[in-house]
Formats: structure tokens, sequence, C-alpha cells
């Protein structure tokens, strides 16, 4: 018989028992709804942690720091050879040599520090985005006659997108060298409080930031701070003076998290937040300079050191890449990849075991379709003889049942879809109403992909299909001759 | 157009068929030769059909005669090529059933014979157009040379005008109707009917023998049909069969030439 009629013949016979088909298809209805409600979770979950990560830049950053250790006396010893990743390998001689018109000193310690040249190298390896440093640093809050000492951190345009912004009031800054400011809602209330503000009018108003600022010494050849290295190689007695400087910022807006993540290695508590640009321009003295000064009287060596570089790749996939690159140009990267790929491996199995927990429904509504269709069987005994006597061969007859089950299959599949999207609609919504009746911001716990559509109809048709087996044989090995002396 | 198609569906069928061709059975549309069909039954053996040996020419009415139980029903399942049997051979038009697959069996059924049951067998949810499709859908007919094909069939036993009916919306008379287009649908050689009339009054039974009679000599001047069937009302079988075989315990009792 030729496909159509089999498919018109199908579902006319499903239709004349259409209580128990019906009922057989919302059994398998059922197993694909429990299964794609389990599935999507389980992908949901998934999504939702990669997601965060992702956000907060944990799987698509790499942490760059000058490679550092300590030798047995104590000194600190630097990598500055950009061909070879181990400091301690034993060549050490040999790479003395080799950095020898641009190390004059020598000695014991061998360095490689973060500079803007480094920051520029990094930023052409391929599949980087961008590369910027991370300035910390104490600064004064001044509002008025109140202020409010604390914490202040650098960020890159990028981190509006991290979730510690979530719930941000006003709002991310304009651009990376605008002078504003974003307060942690601590800081912020005890600044407006000082006014008899609430915290939520600071934003729009002008502060005045009082920090460190790093003043380069009359002597130095470079009147900005920001010197070039090489040309003040000679310049043994480099250094600055640390003047208190202000600078006038605009509160944009105030967030509740301690921390704002912006890589793989920014996790310090602050209480404000400025432009990237803003703090670089602002060359305030951190906590690794007076050890540069020393570092760079005896290398010779002068200019802006960063203590770490985050470097954020196109995708997770470029991290081993980009960290072997890290790796060869002398410096020790560091990602929280490795961690990932164990946080993936737990999701695969609990996809697995979602997965097995919600085919047992469907293992249990395929058992309903070999009844249904052994059902079908004996009542349909003389049809059958009818058709046989009619010319019916018996793959004509086995291709009818199967027919049927693909059927019950197919729209049970489609129906389980849409049930396990209500389902997990459900249980989306119950979720996002118990978050916040906790105070918790609502999230997206239930993913139902396309692949999971494809395949849970697909499974369903195989499931069915499969148990239409044992039916369709049964009824194609009827003898026509017993069939039609059935009553 | 469309007679070309369905001349090479026929010449398909016939090729199919030919595999088991038998040339010393040319001539007869049916022969029977020392057919048996033995069923156990717990330890007892029930002999239904006992070394049976028949020739139906091409163009006959034959009608078979007999007791309940004397073999006729057994008879007639050997012949269609739904029962296989115990030992003997069963040649339609030259073609030994017992050669042929099983898939060339059901071809048997479906293209060189029609069958027409007590119980009308028709299927009660398709309406009266697609019971008697169902042969064609079979046949693998393309779908647009259907309707006319069962249109004619059922002109043919005077049921034109209710298409679209289901069989329980029918008389008895008129579903036997059906039954018979539905069996020559195909245009077969050959019409086996098992007790046509039982479950039919005397005058509806009349009715469907002329009907029989007409579609084994046509008055259109169409090819005859052989016809075969089962009977147990000797008055039909003398009023229109041109042979009464009478069987008993599955031998042939007596054959009257009329």
């Amino acid at each position: 018989m030729k496909i159509g009629d089999l498919t018109e013949l199908a579902t006319q016979n499903l239709r004349e028992a259409i209580l128990r088909n019906s009922l057989t298809t919302l059994g398998i209805a059922v197993g694909v709804a429990s299964l794609v409600a389990m599935l999507s979770l389980g992908v949901g979950l998934q999504e939702m942690i990669s997601r965060r990560l992702e956000r907060n830049g944990l799987f698509n950053t790499v942490l760059v720091r000058p490679q550092t250790s300590f030798n047995a006396t104590g000194q600190i010893r630097r990598n500055r050879d950009l061909g070879t990743d181990r400091p301690n390998d034993g060549n050490r001689n040999d790479r003395n040599q080799s950095d020898s018109n641009r190390d004059p000193v020598g000695a014991d310690i061998v360095s490689h520090p973060l500079d803007q040249a480094s920051r520029r190298e990094l930023a052409q390896l391929p599949h980087v985005l961008e590369v910027y440093p991370e300035f910390r640093f104490t600064g004064d809050l001044r509002f008025g006659p109140a202020g409010h000492l604390t914490q202040v951190t650098s960020l890159p345009m990028s981190a509006s997108a991290s979730d510690s912004l979530e719930g941000m009031q006003g709002r991310f800054f304009s651009a990376t060298d605008a002078h504003e400011i974003i307060l942690q809602a601590d800081a912020a209330a005890d600044l407006a409080d000082s006014q008899h503000l609430q915290a939520a009018d600071m934003i729009g108003k002008d502060l005045v930031l009082r920090y460190a600022g790093r003043e380069p010494l009359p002597a130095a050849s470079a009147s900005s701070n920001r010197r070039d290295r090489a040309s003040a190689a000679d310049d043994a007695l480099s250094g600055f003076s640390i003047i208190s400087s202000r600078i006038s910022l605009r509160v944009v807006g105030i967030v509740d998290a301690e921390t704002v993540a912006s890589g793989a290695g920014a996790f310090a508590r602050s209480g404000a937040y400025v432009p990237l640009a803003v703090a670089e321009e602002l060359g305030v003295v951190q906590g690794n300079d007076m050890g540069e000064v020393v570092r760079e009287s005896a290398l010779g060596s002068n200019g802006q050191h960063y203590t770490n570089l985050t470097v954020r790749v196109e995708k997770p996939g470029d991290v081993p890449a980009v960290e072997d690159s890290v790796r060869q140009m002398g410096y020790s990267p560091f990602s929280l990849l490795d961690l990932t790929r164990n946080l993936r491996r737990v999701f695969a199995i609990l996809d697995l075991l979602l997965g097995i927990f919600g085919s047992l429904a469907l293992a249990v509504a395929s058992l309903g379709i070999i009844n249904t269709l052994v059902m079908a069987i004996l009542e349909r005994r003389r049809e059958i003889g009818v058709l046989k006597a009619l010319g019916a061969s018996d793959k004509d007859v086995r291709q009818l049942f199967f027919a049927e089950a693909g059927v019950m299959g197919l729209l049970g599949g489609v129906g389980g879809v849409v049930l396990g999207w209500g389902i997990g609609r459900l249980i989306q919504l119950g979720t996002n109403y118990y978050l916040r009746q906790q105070q918790i911001p609502a999230e997206n716990i239930w993913t139902v992909p396309v692949w999971l559509v494809a395949s849970a109809i697909a499974f369903s048709l195989v499931v069915s299909l499969a148990a239409g087996l044992y039916p369709a044989t049964r009824a194609a090995r009827l003898d026509p001759v017993e069939a039609l002396r059935y009553e | 157009m469309e007679p070309r198609t369905e001349q090479k569906i026929e010449a398909k069928a016939e090729s199919r068929a030919g595999a088991a061709r038998n040339p010393a059975a040319n001539g007869a549309a049916i022969r029977a030769e020392q057919l048996t069909r033995h069923y156990k039954m717990g330890d007892s053996v029930i002999r239904a059909v006992d070394g049976i040996t028949l020739e139906v020419p091409a163009g006959e009415f034959l009608a078979l005669l007999g007791a309940s139980g004397s073999g006729k029903s057994s008879l007639l399942n050997l012949l269609a090529g739904l029962d296989h049997p115990t030992s003997g051979a069963v040649f339609v038009l030259g073609h030994e059933l017992g050669r042929m697959t099983s898939l060339e069996l059901s071809r048997h059924r479906n293209q060189t014979i029609g069958i027409v049951f007590q119980s009308f067998n028709l299927l009660p949810r398709m309406t009266v157009m697609e019971n008697v499709e169902l042969p064609l859908r079979l046949a693998e007919v393309p779908r647009a040379f259907r309707p006319p094909r069962v249109k004619e069939a059922l002109q043919r036993v005077g049921l034109s005008e209710r298409l679209a009916h289901r069989p329980g919306e029918l008389s008895g008379g008129e579903q036997q109707r059906v039954a018979i287009a539905r069996a020559m649908v195909n245009r077969p050689r050959i019409l086996l009917a098992d007790e046509p009339t039982g479950n039919l009054d005397s005058n509806t039974g009349e009715e469907i023998l002329r009907l029989i009679s007409e579609i084994n000599r046509p008055s259109d001047g169409e090819e005859p049909t052989t016809v075969l069937i089962v009977t147990h009302e000797r008055g039909l079988a003398e009023r229109y069969a041109s042979r009464i075989v009478t069987l008993a315990d599955g031998r042939i009792d007596r054959i009257e030439q009329r």
C-alpha cells in the first residue's frame, strides 16, 4: 500500500476507538512531557549558571600576572625571557646573557613586568577582545562636609553586563572616560545620611574623590607619569612623589553588591567604582608601587606597571590557546576553565539522570501502546481477515499497525512537548513567585531548546514504532481463515 | 492516458503470477487435484477436504452444495488461496497456488479473484465508496483512477446513489451488493461467493443470485466471469448454476450438469 493510503487508513482506524487511542496517546504525551520538563530544567539550570559565570567574565577571561617567585634567599625573581615560560629552569645564566643589553644589573632578579607594551602585545593575540588592568586604591569620597573612606575599583565598560549590577539604581557609566562614579549602597547611604537624604537621592549628585596620586620627580625626563620604559632605561634614579589629589565625579548608579566581578581575578569588595580610563588618568598610587620603585631603580626600567591584566577572549573555548600564548610571553595566566570543565561534567551527569527519569515515564507509555495495539488486533481480527481476503499482504497489515503506532507516537510526541512546555512554564512561574517572596530577583531556570523539541518528538516516534513492532508482526501473521471465522 | 495506465497495472499483475504457470492446466479457470485439507483437533484429525479433484472451466457458474460441515467453505478457502492444502494442488488460470509466495498469493486474491462472504464483511467505519475502493488501494491504483472504477462497480450492482453511506445505514441486500461491487472492482476473472444469500431473505437472496448470474454472463457483451458459489439452498443453485457439485464429508458426492 502507498504511504498516503496507509496513513489515511491508520488515522481512520485510530478515530474508530477514539477514547482508547486518545488515552494511549495521552500516556505517550505525559511520558514525553516528563522527559521534556526534566531535560529542559536540566538545560535551563545549566544555562543559567553558565550565563551567570559568563556574564561575570569567569568563563571567557584570563587573568595575566607577571611570573614571580621567591628564591631561597628571599629575593624576588621575575622572568624576563620572552621565549621561556619557566622562571626556574636552570638556564638563568644564558638568559641573563641574552638579556644583558636590556638588563645590565642582572643579578638574581629576573623580571618581565606587565606594562603598556605587554598590554598592547596581549591585545594583539588572536581571539582577544580586550585587555584591561584593574586599579584598586583607597579613596576618600567627599560629599559636602561628609566623607567616606573606601576602596575604589576601576571597571571596564564590558562590566556593564555583570550580574552583580543587576538591580542597580541609576545606570552604568556613559563612557570609559566619563567623570562618573557608581557607589555601593552602604557608601551611598553613609554619604546621603549626612545631608539627610535617601541613598537613592545620591544619583545625579557630584562628589569629590580624594586619593593618593603619583607625581613624577622633576628629575625624570618625561613630564607625564606614563613614561616609556625604553626611553628611561638609563634613568637609575626614577621614582615619584605621592601627593593628595582630587577629582570631581558625578554619581550615576548605586549597586547593592559589595563585589562587582569583572573578570577571573576581581573579587575584592569595593565601596565605589570608576570608569577604567578615568582610573588610568588619575595616576593613583597602588599597592605594588613601592616595590616597583625599588625594582625600577634596580632594573633601570621605568613607567606604569600593572599588578595584573585581565584578558577577555571571544568565547570560553579560546581560553586554553590564549593561556598558552600568555605563558609563552613569559607571564602567568590564570582562568577558571578547569573549574567550569568540572561543572560541565556535573551537568552532563545531571542531564543523563534527568533524562533517565524522564524516559521511564515514556517506557511506561510505550507499554500502553503495546497494550492498545494488541487489544486492537483482538478486536479487529475479522477486519484483518477481510483485508487479507481482499489482497492485503502481510507487509500491508504490518505497516498498517506500524503506521497506527507511529501516528500515536507522533501525536503523543507533539502533545508531550506542548504539555512539557506548559509544565516547565508552571515550574518557572512557581519558582519566580517563590524567589520574589524571598526578595531574590526572578531567574530563568528553564529552557526548551529546539534540539530538545525535535529529539523528544523523534524519540517518541521511535519508542512508539518499537512498541508497535510486536503487535504489528502478530497482526501480519494472523491466519486469514481463522480471522474471518472470528465473531 | 487512463486506460493505458490501467492496462499496464493489469499486465504487471499478469507477469507476476506467470512464474507458476502450468501448461497442463490451460483452459480451466480453476483446477483442483487430489486436494486435501486436514485439521487436527486434539487427538483426532478432521478431514475437511478429502481428496477432491475438480475442474471449473472459464465462464462457468458452479454451485457447491452440501450440508453444514461437508467441507464446502474449506474448499472455497483453498481455491481462494486463503488456506493452504495438506496435500494436492490448486491451479487458478494455470498458476499453481502452492508455488506462490505469500506476496504473490495476496496479489492473486487482489487481482485474479473476488470474494463475497455470507456476512458481507464490509468495514463499518468506512463509507460505501471507501469500502469498494479498498482493493484498489491495496493494488496501489493511482488515486485519480479510483473514483471512476468504484462508481462503475457500484453502478453494476445498482447502488451508484449511496456512495457516502456507511454499511450500517444499508439493508442486508444492499450491503451484499456493496460487497459484490468490492469483489469486482479490480475486474477479477473469478468470483468466489461463500453463502452469499445466507443472511438474506429469499427475495433478496434471489436478487443477489440474479446479480451474480448477470456478472457471470453479462448482457452488455462484457467478458464472462467464472463464478463459484457455496450454498445450501438447492433451489437457488438449481435456478442459476450451470453445474452443481454436492459435497459430503469432504468428498464429491454428486455432480449435476444443468
